[in-house]
């Protein structure tokens, strides 16, 4: 689905990634892991196309995405921003913005398929509860549920997220996690998200790719990528990893230094 | 959503309704005062000293209001679209102040004279080009548009351009300052033809050009990367609509002089009643703008007849005041 090729990009000077190869399969849910300043908000802003690439490939279903246009990757390509900037607009018709790649370009009305699409999502997501109401009015959970709302009315084949659990409680954490679990598993959505959490990265996520100073340092299962060894190398903290009693998915836990200091 | 499209319908028919009462109100009030039967009778006569008076002052005079308060409202409307900034103006990016300078420059250094009537409105023109080619080369990168230095480079020219017409008008004639003030304040005491008509004309089709991209002024309203992310050609949107903009803004500069305000305080307030999807916020804002600048006109004419204010005056004071007393409420 997306294949990530020698990709070398960044802020000349400051801060690169270098050569970043990273595969990811149709149907995943996937994350990129990290400590700050890792390279994850780079590389997102890379495959989004809001930063150009020094060298390497971009491949989105085996299409190099610097020969599409951003119509047509805004159609494959669907994009949940950490902060959304929507000022405004009120939520049923920014959710129906999700269908202006399908606009022919001067269209203006609406057509009656492209409001039944956004009506669909907006139920699916239950924003359809606060429709009129203007985004900025909106609590971050919901301007997050309504960013993932107008994302799927793009309809496309692979959402990227940047940490859409950052700043929300656990509930909502878990109601936007479980919410793209069901999409990817009913719709056969393909998820890639930036997640700071790496204990919801491992209960949610099946593929997992752990940056450190801008290359892939491992990648793999969960199983796999969250073990102490390398989150410690990593991350330069102690933790214990142990499985999730009810799920089997590793969990971590941190120490305090107290606690370190006793033992 | 037929919801939605029945709302609209409403708006501008209401504004179009109330644009034509104020044509109509405009054409009776004056030093002659006719009522509305004897308008249908003088225009069904078309001869007659009053049928001169209306044909040639005061429809003119209504049609440049009408013209110079779309443009500068509709201006406003894309700059603060493509800026993401509701304090922009179609003066804050300098273009008043370089067609005020050049029309300083050309009245004290005596080219008026001797070229006729269409020299000021060249002048005037030629300021604001000079101005636009200036902010937008100092502004577009190759690749990218750096928006906040577009906007930061647009209120420097407009200082730069001030303080040399302060210049311009602490060293020359009284006779000339009293000209340049004349100007800037700004009149739509303009009769020739041409000159109406290219207003309308460069309106008309910048209400035009601002449509095609209405999609695109909504997707911009997520931000430029917000936009960027659902397919919108954000670089061009912007390119395109600050010339359109920055054009409307000029040829009114030109002929009407420096009429403050409008392109400020009507797509705020129009934005308050139709909310901020462009599609039906162009339109409203274009109507709004020429119903309050023919209005605006009225009371330039009346409140020290048989002389005239001028009507920058007037649009400053009652958009401003209207402005607060919004604000205030909300």
């Amino acid at each position: 689905m997306l294949k990530i090729k020698d990709l070398i990009s960044g802020y000349p000077g400051s801060f690169m990634l270098d050569r970043i190869n990273v595969a990811i399969s149709k149907g995943a849910f996937a994350g990129i892991i990290g400590p700050n300043g890792s390279g994850k908000t780079t590389l997102f802003k890379t495959i989004t196309g809001d930063l150009k690439l020094k060298s390497g490939k971009i491949l989105l279903d085996e299409k190099d995405t610097s020969l599409m246009s951003s119509r047509e990757r805004a159609k494959k390509m669907a994009i949940v921003t950490q902060t959304i900037d929507a000022a405004d607009v009120p939520v049923d018709d920014y959710v129906l913005m999700g269908r202006l790649p399908y606009k022919k370009p001067f269209q203006l009305l609406d057509k009656k398929e492209d409001i039944e699409i956004a009506k669909k999502y907006m139920q699916l997501t239950g924003v359809d509860k606060y429709k009129h109401k203007l985004m900025n009015r909106l609590s971050g959970g919901e301007q997050q549920m309504a960013a993932i709302a107008r994302a799927l009315a793009q309809e496309p084949e692979l959402l990227l997220l940047d940490e859409p659990t950052s700043h929300l409680d656990i509930s909502h954490q878990v109601q936007i996690l479980n919410l793209l679990q069901q999409l990817n598993e009913e719709l056969g959505l393909t998820i890639l998200m930036i997640i700071h959490d790496l204990n919801l990265a491992g209960e949610y996520c099946n593929n997992l790719v752990m940056l450190n100073k801008g290359r892939v340092h491992i990648s793999g299962s969960p199983d796999e990528v969250l073990n102490y060894k390398d989150i410690e190398e990593v991350y330069k903290t102690v933790v214990i990893t142990q499985k999730n009693p009810l799920s089997g998915k590793p969990a971590i836990f941190l120490v305090s230094g107290k606690t370190l200091g006793n033992v | 959503m037929q919801n939605k499209q029945l709302k609209w319908t409403f708006y501008v028919v209401v504004l179009l309704l109330l644009l034509a009462g104020s044509i109509l109100f405009a054409l009776t009030v004056g030093e002659i005062r006719f009522s509305l039967n004897e308008l249908v009778d003088i225009f069904s006569r078309k001869e007659g000293i009053e049928y001169t008076i209306l044909s040639r002052i005061r429809l003119p005079r209504i049609m440049l209001g009408v013209a110079v308060g779309g443009a500068l409202s509709l201006a406003g409307v894309l700059l603060q679209g493509i800026y993401r900034n509701p304090l922009v103006e179609p003066y804050t990016l300098g273009i008043s102040g370089g067609a005020s300078l050049m029309v300083a420059i050309s009245i004290v250094f005596g080219v008026n004279m001797s070229l006729g009537g269409y020299v000021l409105p060249a002048a005037g023109f030629l300021g604001s080009v000079i101005t636009i080619f200036i902010v937008y080369f100092l502004s577009m990168g190759r690749y990218s548009i750096n928006i906040n230095k577009m906007l930061l480079i647009g209120v420097m020219v407009s200082f730069v351009a001030s303080s040399a017409m302060m210049f311009l008008m602490s060293t020359t004639t009284n006779e000339n300052l009293q000209s340049i003030v004349f100007w800037v304040m700004g009149s739509l005491a303009e009769t020739d033809v041409v000159l109406i008509n290219t207003v309308f004309y460069v309106a008309m089709a910048g209400l035009t050009v601002s449509y095609l991209f209405a999609n695109s002024l909504n997707a911009m309203r997520l931000g430029v990367s917000g936009a960027g992310h659902l397919g919108i050609n954000t670089g061009l949107t912007i390119r395109i609509l600050f010339i359109v903009a920055s054009l409307m803004t000029g040829v009114s500069v030109a002929v009407a002089g420096v009429i403050g305000f409008v392109g400020l305080v009507i797509p705020h307030l129009t934005r308050m009643v139709v909310g901020s999807d462009f599609r039906i916020l162009l339109i409203t804002s274009f109507l709004g703008g020429g119903i309050f600048v023919v209005l605006c006109d009225v009371l330039a004419r009346l409140i020290i007849a048989p002389n005239e204010l001028p009507i920058g005056v007037i649009t400053g004071m009652i958009g401003g005041l209207v402005f607060i007393g919004v604000l205030a409420r909300k």
